[in-house]
């Protein structure tokens, strides 16, 4: 019987690639999976994703999911409800900077709506597009935890706060230059976990 | 100024690394409880200080300490809930990023307390650099011997884990983060059984908020009575208040519980007044599923005395006048927001945060959303106000998590007290389609079409 097409959704990409990490990485990976009691491996499933997301791709293809799935022997469904579930996980092939907007009251009441108005505009996108040079995706958010210094956005997980619309074009120029010189940006998830 | 027990020393330069929160008093909490104390016997501080859970419930900490199951033979857990996803709410982050090791000091002392050998930090997914802040915090711990094995020569072994998220509110309501540190989708679980006898792994587990555990340490330090007498009858100690919206100095303020909420919101050393000279409109008060009070109603309760910071004051009048402290996340609205539009703006995030288990929830908030939309945009209709109070009326109450109460909570306070702002829309819709009011938008297209449901089922 043919199981791949039970467990298809209209979102998943399956590149047909064999994915793997590094061995620093999975040097990383198997030392939080002890963090949890003989059995739970599965408990590492969220901070394993979130390494796998950022080294293998920038999202989460079924080739992935099914790696990460291997890693912590459990089966892939339990892999691919989670990553459904939760909304740092990608499930499409994103731009290399993810700007990532909050639209909730406190951040919208101190300008955040004009700040994603002008990013809409400059960067020609829609909130879950991406530019043609893939350079740059837009997302809109929930309240991230830092309402006394909104507007404030996210771009790959860095927090920048207290936005204006300059601010905003000096941050994309910046980030035009680096994709050029290749900066990583924030800390990755594997350096954060020590 | 009221006295500061949590952040007194934030201005220290260099106070996030181990060695300055050391000069500076750090750890001598851990040491006076861990070489001097029983296990009870810190328990009992914790009770004698009155502490209230700081998450939102504002629930008595010794008290549900106590309900731990001690008998069981399986291993106790301590999980520290850093998810901070409530709008308006941004002290943990703000307490976690200037001083982590007060943090897991408070860690030691209440694993301590509660015979705890392993404990996991869930932090929400979007403070990745704070996971980097308190891995390093827990690595100078553990060099310093005062983590891993055997601490302080005392017997007592402790490892702290930190274990992020993934971007979902709903994984801060305490069983669905278990599940969550379980490696599951979010889904509240059904209470009883409490995680005090089943929690992480089916073991008796304690969840408690940042705030909360960080308070155990001047607690430890000073003694309960001590932390008792500060505050005002059962709303002692500090509290930090997270305020944002349109005032002059937005941020993380530590108050003494019982300060009046007109002086928090116009003393200088606190809010500073409304921005731009305008006039103060609304609050909420406790993150953004308490309900709303117009600006009347929040600096005098419905009896005429003055409110206050406190868990009872803030409830004076239930909610027929009254609103709650919640987690303390404190939300100003200056007279030109409009009332309508920042109901839908937070019904949208409900919407989008419900995890979909009880009809109730997923159905009612994309339907109430649906409605707010067309008053807020000139299509609604007398009718759909009342039709609103009814929806959220069925959802309180009626679900397996306090998220249904706390999206139909702001619907609710809303039409209450500013009813004549809904009707207004109703009757100009011109007016409300036209004029650009308030300043919060939700694009047509992003609302759940009639079929679907507000989740990302498939
Ligand atoms: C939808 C929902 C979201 C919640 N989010 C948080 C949160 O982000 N942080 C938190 O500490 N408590 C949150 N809580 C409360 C927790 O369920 C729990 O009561 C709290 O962590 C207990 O800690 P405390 O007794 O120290 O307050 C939330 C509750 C609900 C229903
Ligand atoms: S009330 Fe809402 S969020 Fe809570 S369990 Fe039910 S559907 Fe999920
Ligand atoms: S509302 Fe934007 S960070 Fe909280």
């Amino acid at each position: 019987m043919e199981y791949n097409n039970i467990i298809t959704h209209p979102k998943f990409i399956k590149e047909g690639k064999t994915v793997a990490f590094s061995d620093e990485i999975m040097a990383k990976v198997q030392s939080l999976i002890r963090r949890y009691p003989d059995g739970q491996q599965k408990s590492a499933l969220l901070p394993v994703l979130h390494i796998a997301q950022e080294e293998l791709g920038g999202f989460l293809s079924v080739d992935v999911m099914d790696y990460v799935a291997s890693l912590l022997g459990i089966q892939p469904i339990e892999v691919y409800e989670v990553a459904t579930f939760y909304s740092m996980f990608y499930l499409d092939k994103m731009g290399k900077y993810v700007i990532e907007v909050c639209r909730t009251g406190p951040c919208a009441i101190s300008g955040g709506e004009q700040i994603l108005a002008h990013l809409q505009d400059v960067l020609e996108i829609k909130p879950g597009e991406t530019t043609s040079d893939g350079i740059f995706s837009l997302k809109e958010v929930e309240c991230l935890g830092s309402c006394g210094t909104g507007p404030v956005m996210q771009v790959n997980t860095e927090y920048y706060e207290k936005l204006t619309p300059g601010k905003v074009d000096k941050l994309l120029e910046d980030l035009r230059e680096y994709v050029n010189r290749d900066k990583q940006g924030d800390s990755s998830w594997a350096e954060n976990f020590c | 100024m009221g006295r500061k027990l949590l952040l007194a020393n934030i201005d220290v330069p260099g106070i996030r690394g181990f060695d300055a929160y050391r000069a500076h008093g750090g750890y001598a909490a851990v040491e006076k409880a861990l070489r001097g104390m029983s296990v009870s016997e810190v328990s009992a501080e914790v009770n004698r200080s009155g502490l209230r859970g700081r998450g939102g419930a504002g629930f008595p900490t010794g008290l549900k300490w106590s309900f731990l199951d001690r008998k069981s033979d399986k291993p106790r857990y301590l999980v520290c809930n850093a998810d901070e996803s409530e709008p308006g709410t941004f002290k943990d982050r703000y307490l976690m990023h200037h001083l982590p090791h007060l943090l897991i000091e408070g860690l030691i002392i209440s694993s301590y307390a509660l015979g705890v050998n392993t404990c996991y930090i869930y932090i929400r997914g979007e403070f990745k650099y704070i996971v980097g802040i308190l891995e390093r915090a827990i690595r100078e711990a553990h060099q310093h011997g005062f983590l891993g094995e055997n601490i302080l020569g005392t017997g007592f072994s402790l490892n702290i884990y930190v274990h992020p998220g993934a971007g979902a509110y709903i994984c801060g309501e305490e069983t669905a983060l278990l599940e969550s540190l379980e490696g599951k989708r979010g889904n509240p679980r059904i209470k009883p059984p409490f995680p005090a006898f089943k929690g992480l792994y089916g073991c008796p587990t304690v969840v408690n908020n940042v705030e909360t555990l960080a308070t155990v340490v001047p607690i430890i330090n000073m003694g309960g009575d001590e932390y008792a007498r500060i505050g005002r009858g059962k709303s002692t100690g500090t509290k930090l208040i997270s305020a944002s919206g349109n005032i002059n100095n937005p941020g993380v303020f530590e108050i003494e519980m019982g300060l009046p909420v007109e002086d928090f919101i116009y003393a200088p050393e606190y809010c500073g007044g409304i921005a731009n000279e305008k006039y103060l409109k609304a609050v909420i008060p406790g993150g953004s599923s308490v309900p709303i009070l117009p600006a009347d109603l929040m600096l005098n309760t419905a009896k005429g005395e003055k409110r206050l910071m406190t868990y009872e004051s803030l409830a004076d009048g239930d909610f027929v006048s009254g609103t709650m402290l919640g987690s303390g996340g404190f939300i100003v609205y200056d007279e030109d927001q409009c009332i309508v539009r920042n109901t839908l703006n937070l019904t949208h995030f409900y919407r989008h945060e419900s995890c979909g288990q009880c009809s109730p929830c997923r159905e009612g908030t994309s339907w109430m959303e649906k409605v707010l939309y067309r008053l807020e945009h000139g299509e609604g209709k007398m009718s759909d106000i009342d039709l609103l109070v009814r929806v959220a009326k069925n959802i309180e109450g009626n679900t397996i998590c306090p998220l249904g109460d706390a999206a139909a909570w702001p619907v609710a306070s809303a039409i209450r007290h500013f009813r004549g702002e809904f009707e207004y829309h109703v009757k100009h819709p011109e007016v409300v389609k036209n004029v650009h009011h308030g300043a919060l938008k939700i694009e047509k297209e992003s609302l759940i079409p009639d079929s679907g449901t507000g989740v990302n089922y498939w």
